[in-house]
């Protein structure tokens, strides 16, 4: 069984300096329970591959940010946390940004088992200097590659005991890449089921990707209200 | 560009909104666009969100809230017939392939070759990027709606950049509170007065040449 009684326990292995992949846009989809016991488990120099790093007040990955544990985090958009901004700006932290797309795409071939892909996106601009640029078909592309990690901790509606998992709407996002580009996937879920309740159609995230499964504690309404959603 | 007056940005989006054609495949970035749908008729085109959601509706009403169904403003929206979800990566490939007809963003300049620079301010961090290269360099068309110029009068449309880009030779419609260009095979062409607006203002507000699609002879 890949079950594990809590989120602290599902983390054993996972040490200093490694890379950590958390899914979520926003808190939406961010496994906020697994987030919680890594800051509780106190590894430090992490590196965080993630499309952003929380939201202000501590909430979501910002909180593990506060803690002083990131080292570098990998992304797409963190200008919406100015508590991200200011590490930036102190030094403490350094951050990799690359375009969302290609961020989501250099998981995906990370999980895939791919090196690399060219890409439009971002050729010609800042975020290709150093990459290597080729035309192809007369169009300017960018060598972009892979990302993997020692861990990623995703978040679904549903799992099986297997660890077959579904996500709820837009909750999806990065989690479906970032369960398939860790070396060990965590997820953290909803609901429960037995194998063979989850109907085989349905399922996003095949179980070979998905190590060990926990039930989540912290759901993104304990931690935002809606009148803050709906700001 | 929150700070613009309300009459201005719905001047802009509604003449936006008129770019969209029935059944388009539209993504609307923040800001100005975001005012897109009010000017559109319900159902006529489908809202594409990069974080994974084709065809959704307005933001529900707070006790209808669902947590977990956002648009990439990070918005509560709702489900409609025909609603479908599917992961961040699906999501840019189809914006990459051409999947998606029209985007509407933002813009910090746009240059009269249709270059746009929408995400980069020097002199401070640069720690943001989001979809804005992705939907840029991806879109099947794009439409840029932004005031004519910055607050202090300088213009946003330039012959040459001074902002980094975010790609190039890609816009192909400016909606500004002014005028209405294209740009056409990289050159920039005025196509429309907004209503009560001179040719003149419209020259004197621009910084980059430009042809105009009534004129006998193209500007100099």
């Amino acid at each position: 069984m890949k079950v594990r009684d809590s989120a602290l326990a599902a983390l054993d292995g996972l040490r200093d300096g490694m890379t950590v992949m958390v899914g979520g846009f926003g808190l939406v989809g961010a496994p906020l329970t697994l987030i919680d016991a890594l800051c509780e488990h106190g590894a430090r120099d992490l590196t965080i591959v993630s499309n952003n790093l929380g939201e202000p007040g501590g909430k979501g990955l910002s909180r593990l940010l506060a803690l002083g544990r990131i080292r570098r985090a990998v992304g797409s958009y963190f200008t919406s946390n100015p508590e991200v901004v200011a590490a930036v700006e102190r030094g403490e932290l350094e951050v990799t940004l690359l375009p969302q797309g290609t961020l989501a795409e250099a998981i995906r071939a990370g999980g895939a088992g791919l090196g690399g892909f060219f890409t439009p996106v971002g050729a010609g601009t800042l975020l290709a200097e150093g990459k290597e640029q080729r035309l192809i078909d007369g169009r300017l592309h960018v060598l972009e590659s892979p990302l993997r990690a020692d861990f990623s901790l995703v978040r679904a509606w549903r799992a099986d005991g297997l660890g077959n998992l579904v996500y709820d709407k837009t909750q999806q996002n990065f989690n479906p890449a970032m369960a398939a580009a860790g070396a060990v996937t965590v997820a953290e879920v909803d609901e429960l089921v037995e194998v063979g309740d989850l109907p085989p159609a349905t399922i996003h995230t095949p179980h070979l990707y998905v190590k060990r499964v926990v039930r989540a504690q912290v759901r993104i309404t304990d931690v935002k209200s809606v009148e803050e959603m709906l700001r | 560009m929150t700070s613009v007056r309300p009459s201005v940005r719905s001047v802009i989006a509604e003449r936006a909104a008129r770019e969209l054609r029935a059944g388009d495949v539209v993504n609307l970035g923040i800001g100005i666009p975001a005012l897109v749908p009010a000017f559109v008729t319900p159902g006529s085109v489908f809202l594409h969100s990069e974080n994974g959601v084709l065809g959704f509706g307005d933001t529900p009403a707070p006790d209808a809230v669902d947590p977990n169904l956002v648009n990439a403003g990070k918005q509560p929206v709702t489900e409609v017939p025909g609603s479908v979800y599917f992961d961040s990566a699906a999501s840019f490939g189809m914006i990459r392939g051409g999947h998606v007809d029209v985007a509407v963003i933002g813009a910090l300049q746009v240059s009269a070759r249709g270059d746009i620079a929408n995400w980069a301010v020097p002199g401070k961090a640069v720690l943001g990027v989001g979809g804005a290269m992705d939907l840029c360099a991806g879109a099947r068309r794009l439409v840029v709606t932004m005031t004519h110029t910055e607050k202090d009068g300088r213009p946003k449309i330039v012959e040459e950049l001074s902002l980094p880009a975010t790609a190039f030779g890609v816009v192909d419609a400016v909606v500004t509170e002014l005028a209405v260009f294209r740009v056409v095979e990289g050159r920039l062409v005025l196509v429309e007065l907004q209503p009560g607006v001179t040719l003149a203002e419209v020259r004197e507000k621009t910084g980059a040449a430009f042809e105009w699609r009534d004129a006998p002879t193209p500007e100099a």
